[in-house]
């Protein structure tokens, strides 16, 4: 991880470059601090997704009615596949829209 | 062969009474029983708000039937239905195909948890108050990081 390689270079280094690596560090540290995504239905052992149920395809289709991408969400891709079935399926009848402007 | 089973919903006008939601029922039982199906289930979630406009109904009653039958009677069922004027909206699904499939990941994961804590010399089941709160593991996995650049 780059984390671990600015602040071993750091302590190698001078005083000057000490403080060089500790900008560069400042700077790189902040977007790295992301929480890690984990898929949700492996993480809850969510083992149906099922068109029926609206409180789960939720939060997977955002105001637009687009269904979130996976690197958005963190769901792994046997999930994402079976979410995506649900929400399809969902759309037909109605529960999930197509689409909202 | 194993026994296809379905799962028909629809959508009927929000002004729809009980009875008329019986009668349609009623209709579609008979049907069933005339090509060997059987009504497993039925269940009506009444009015709801619908995601989308439905030929200019915004609310609408939605029936649930879980159907057992053949290929056949769900093609029936389905042409009946795109007649019908009062059903504005319907859906068949075959099921019992992803049902086996989530019933054996589920006993499959019981199972290995269940060998995996015999192993470690633990009853089989998880005791209450056992192992990490749903709190503290929501607290753990705030520093993991992907580590990515961005």
């Amino acid at each position: 991880m780059a984390f671990g390689q600015g602040r071993s270079g750091g302590g190698g280094r001078g005083k000057k470059g000490d403080k060089k690596s500790g900008d560069k560090e400042k700077g790189q540290r902040r977007p790295m601090f992301r929480r890690r995504k984990v898929c949700k239905f492996c993480a809850d052992k969510i083992d149906d997704i099922n068109y029926k149920d609206v409180k789960l395809l939720g939060p997977f289709v955002p105001e637009r009615g687009k269904i979130l991408p996976r690197r958005i969400s963190g769901t792994c891709a046997m999930h994402q596949r079976k979410l995506q079935v649900a929400i399809k399926r969902a759309r037909q009848i109605a529960l999930v829209p197509y689409v909202t402007d | 062969m194993a026994a296809r089973q379905y799962e028909l919903v629809y959508i009927l006008p929000p002004d729809t009474t009980e009875q008329q939601v019986t009668e349609l029922h009623e209709q579609i039982a008979q049907i069933a029983a005339r090509m060997n199906g059987q009504i497993e289930k039925n269940e009506t979630w009444g009015r709801r708000r619908m995601a989308y406009e439905i030929g200019h109904h915004k609310e609408g009653v939605y029936v649930l039937d879980v159907i057992n039958g053949s290929g056949e009677l769900m093609k029936e069922l389905d042409r009946r239905l795109k007649v019908m004027d009062q059903v504005i909206r319907h859906m068949v699904v075959r099921v019992d195909e992803e049902k086996r499939v989530v019933e054996r990941t589920r006993t499959k994961r019981q199972t290995e948890s269940e060998r995996r804590r015999v192993k470690r010399g633990l009853p089989p089941q998880r005791q209450p108050g056992e192992g990490r709160s749903q709190m503290e593991a929501d607290d753990e996995s705030d520093d993991r990081f992907d580590g990515m650049e961005a």
